[in-house]
């Protein structure tokens, strides 16, 4: 004999489907990117205009003005390795140079430090390959006090801020030196004196604090600035769109990043984007301007980002940037994009790689080379792996070397409760 | 001295703190120009401006989103959610960021944040105008909770909850904003005018975080309870005549757990009162640590009186509420054990 309650449940009728002469039945739409593992890669529906098409607004343009800039992209580098059009010329030479640099360091830091996962050095690890412009060019648009909040895919800003490689891989190794006390995952950085808020690890809950941050500057008159970071797949939670609306309200001094590299772990861009067309697009119906820069030109994404971060500075609110770019490696260690992805697929990325496209520019310019090129690429293959060597001598995550259990229960809260000194004294350390 | 109800000791401990610290900010819905719905910061935008006290979009997640941002850069925002009820939204701003933020930059980034929110029933609200979630945060390491019984505490807590380097959980329990409620609602309320605890010092005074009260003094039983259930259990105690020691504990997290024990090995019984759902509600740790830090002490079985397990119904509220007959029968159940 069922429950009363369930005997109740039992007659209520069960979506049985109504068939209409009137009415074709309903289907759901389930978006799926173009190519799947075996298939031939194919970038064909992103378009893409000529670099220096994309006329350069004044920075007090109204956001209906600039529509068309949500669904374009803003381009400086061409294939012949030229600085063209109206956003050219925010650089200098020895700016550029500096800018390959950070961009090189970045790469071999990651490549060294995938490897130390590998070894067991560090349960886990997340590289940029591809991305490296979009972080490092846009930390030279900052000044000092200004407060990123990133994403973990954007240590570009460490590094371009002078922040110490020794001190990024004590993070990443958990050990003596972590300034973090081995309490976060690795890469999960926080410096408050490089403009580099702690990174969360849980998706999008950044972006609306930025705004926070931009709106408390506001408040006291200050002229520093926030800068919220987010993935495409993450636009898709709440936060995101909470950011949007109190940006767009109180007009807050934030510039509010997209990094749209096309994969949220397996899940392609489509799935969060739905049929908006672009990332960018999103802001308009907050009235935020909204650009579109290809992600993988430094000048244009320095370009953007100035502009941007001008408007935040001259009290003309928020601005909402989508980074167009392609993560070449994987999510992260745990993950090997075969499984969703083909193999050959950014090797077709249309907008090429960072640092090969700086490098041209550079050498078209006349102030670079091949051969110093390579030469650069030792040096800062022997600057990482010294940084690493001394973070290992402070330890590695699964070495005696590493922060105590004691340190555990501090900074629970500034001053420690009784029923945590009773919990640290059972645990007797 | 000056009587104040809660609500008007609640709005000049904001005062006090804005007048006192310019980065001290009050936002949230309706509670700028118009001053709240339950009118707890009427007043302050007029007095302050609206670059300290203003309206917010309806997102709790982006309020207290964005008063992480804010604490993150050296304000003290002090915000409201309109009712407890509807914190859900703003949860993981809480919980993953707001109460982790200190520990995770391993103090280069603090939120020094107060929530307000209005708790529990008693005002045919229905299921969504009358939780009580404190177990929800006492759950959460890296916040304290507070809930004050009376206009006096609920100052000089919201004084201590404002100057405090750490984020900070003030339930109010909006029975009690217009007077102490004794848990007979076919009764007329008494207001905060006639009562001792209605009596607010003007100006600055704390009351520390961690700090219990005790209430009424008696040595035959030890109540622990706090916000509402205060009053319901001394009109329970009165009606009763049960000589109950009833211990307020006016911060869930620090817990004054000095104060309880001292009183439970007193008496050697204890009866816990919620209005929150029983199961896994805070009772369930107060019963733990009770027995034990007292277990050979106690002389009866620890007795929970709390709201039943289903949602806070409409219709059903007095059904619903722990009141005094059953907090009556739970004492005298607890005697004769």
């Amino acid at each position: 004999m069922p429950e009363p309650n369930l005997m109740r449940d039992a007659m209520i009728p069960r979506g049985e489907a109504v068939q209409s002469a009137e009415h074709a039945p309903l289907k759901l739409h389930v978006p799926e990117p173009a190519v799947r593992p075996g298939g031939t890669p194919d970038f064909s529906n992103i378009r893409i205009p000529r670099a220096g098409q994309v006329d350069r607004p004044e920075i007090d343009v109204d956001s209906e003005a600039i529509r068309d800039l949500a669904f374009s992209v803003i381009r400086v580098l061409n294939r012949e390795g030229k600085a063209v059009g109206p956003w050219a010329g925010t650089l200098s030479d020895s700016e550029l140079l500096e800018g390959l640099r950070h961009m090189m360091t970045l790469r071999a830091f990651d490549a060294r430090m995938q490897m130390a996962q590998r070894q067991g050095k560090t349960s886990f690890y997340m590289q940029h390959m591809g991305e490296e412009a979009v972080s490092c060019a846009f930390r030279k648009a900052l000044l000092p006090g200004d407060m990123n909040f990133p994403t973990y895919r954007q240590a570009g800003l460490l590094i371009a801020g002078g922040y110490s490689l020794v001190d990024m891989a004590n993070q990443i190794y958990s050990n003596t030196h972590d300034p973090l006390k081995g309490r976060q995952l690795p890469v999960m950085y926080s410096s408050r004196q490089h403009g580099f808020f702690s990174i969360s690890g849980n998706l999008a809950t950044q972006y609306i604090q930025a705004v926070g941050w931009a709106m408390a500057s506001a408040i006291k008159n200050d002229t520093k600035i926030a800068v919220a970071w987010i993935g495409d797949g993450a636009t898709a939670e709440s936060d995101f769109h909470a950011a949007l609306v109190f940006a767009s309200t109180y007009r807050a001094p934030v510039v509010l990043n997209i990094v749209n590299n096309q994969w949220a772990i397996s899940t392609f861009q489509g799935i969060a984007r739905g049929g908006s067309g672009t990332f960018a697009a999103r802001g308009l119906g907050f009235g935020i301007p909204a650009l579109r820069v290809d992600g993988n030109d430094y000048l244009a994404v320095h370009a953007v980002a100035k502009w941007a971060c001008e408007r935040a500075r001259r009290n003309l609110g928020p601005t909402l940037i989508e980074h167009v770019t392609y993560r070449v490696g994987a999510h992260s260690t745990s993950d090997d994009p075969a499984g969703y992805r083909p193999k050959t697929e950014s090797e077709a990325w249309p907008l090429g790689d960072p640092v090969i496209r700086l490098k041209n520019h550079l050498i078209v310019r006349g102030v670079w080379s091949e051969e110093r090129h390579k030469q650069t690429e030792a040096e800062i293959l022997d600057t990482v792996t010294s940084a690493q060597k001394e973070a290992e001598s402070y330890g590695t995550l699964h070495s005696e070397q590493r922060p105590s259990a004691r340190d555990m229960f501090e900074g629970v809260f500034a001053a420690m409760p009784p029923h945590l000194r009773r919990q640290r004294q059972e645990a007797g350390v | 001295m000056p009587r104040r109800t809660m609500i008007e000791a609640i709005r000049d401990a904001m005062d006090v703190m804005m007048s006192r610290d310019d980065d001290v900010v009050v936002f949230g819905e309706d509670v700028g120009y118009f001053g709240g719905v339950f009118r707890a910061s009427q007043g302050l935008q007029a007095k302050y401006g609206t670059n300290r006290c203003f309206d917010t979009p309806i997102s709790e997640l982006g309020i207290v989103g964005i008063a992480v941002g804010m604490a993150a850069y050296g304000l003290k925002p002090c915000v409201e959610i309109q009712f407890a009820d509807y914190m859900y939204p703003a949860y993981d701003q809480i919980v993953s960021e707001a109460a982790r933020l200190r520990y995770r930059s391993n103090g280069q980034f603090t939120c020094p944040l107060v929530v307000r929110m209005p708790t529990g029933g008693g005002i045919f609200g229905g299921q969504t105008h009358s939780q009580s979630p404190e177990a929800l945060f006492t759950h959460v390491c890296g916040i304290k909770t507070v809930v004050p019984s009376n206009p006096r505490d609920a100052k000089g807590l919201l004084i201590s909850a404002i100057e405090d380097p750490d984020p900070v959980i003030f339930l109010e329990p909006k029975r009690l904003y217009n007077g102490p409620f004794d848990g007979h609602h076919d009764r007329p309320v008494t207001p905060w005018s006639k009562h001792d605890l209605g009596e607010v010092d003007d100006g600055h005074f704390a009351i520390p975080l961690g700090s219990a009260a005790i209430r009424r003094p008696g040595k035959a039983v030890t109540i622990l309870a706090y916000g509402t259930m205060v009053h319901v259990a001394e009109t329970a105690a009165t009606e009763t005549g049960v000589d109950a020691e009833i211990i307020d504990l006016r911060t869930l997290l620090p817990l004054d757990l000095d104060t309880i024990e001292s009183s439970v090995k007193k008496t050697g019984r204890c009866v816990i009162v919620h209005e929150a759902t029983l199961t896994s509600g805070f009772g369930a740790e107060l019963c733990a640590l009770v027995q034990t830090r007292c277990f050979y002490h106690l002389e009866a079985p620890i007795a929970r009186v709390a709201g039943w397990d289903t949602p806070y119904p409409h219709a059903q509220e007095w059904d619903y509420f722990p009141g005094p007959a059953r907090i009556g029968r739970a004492l005298i159940e607890t005697l004769e054990a």
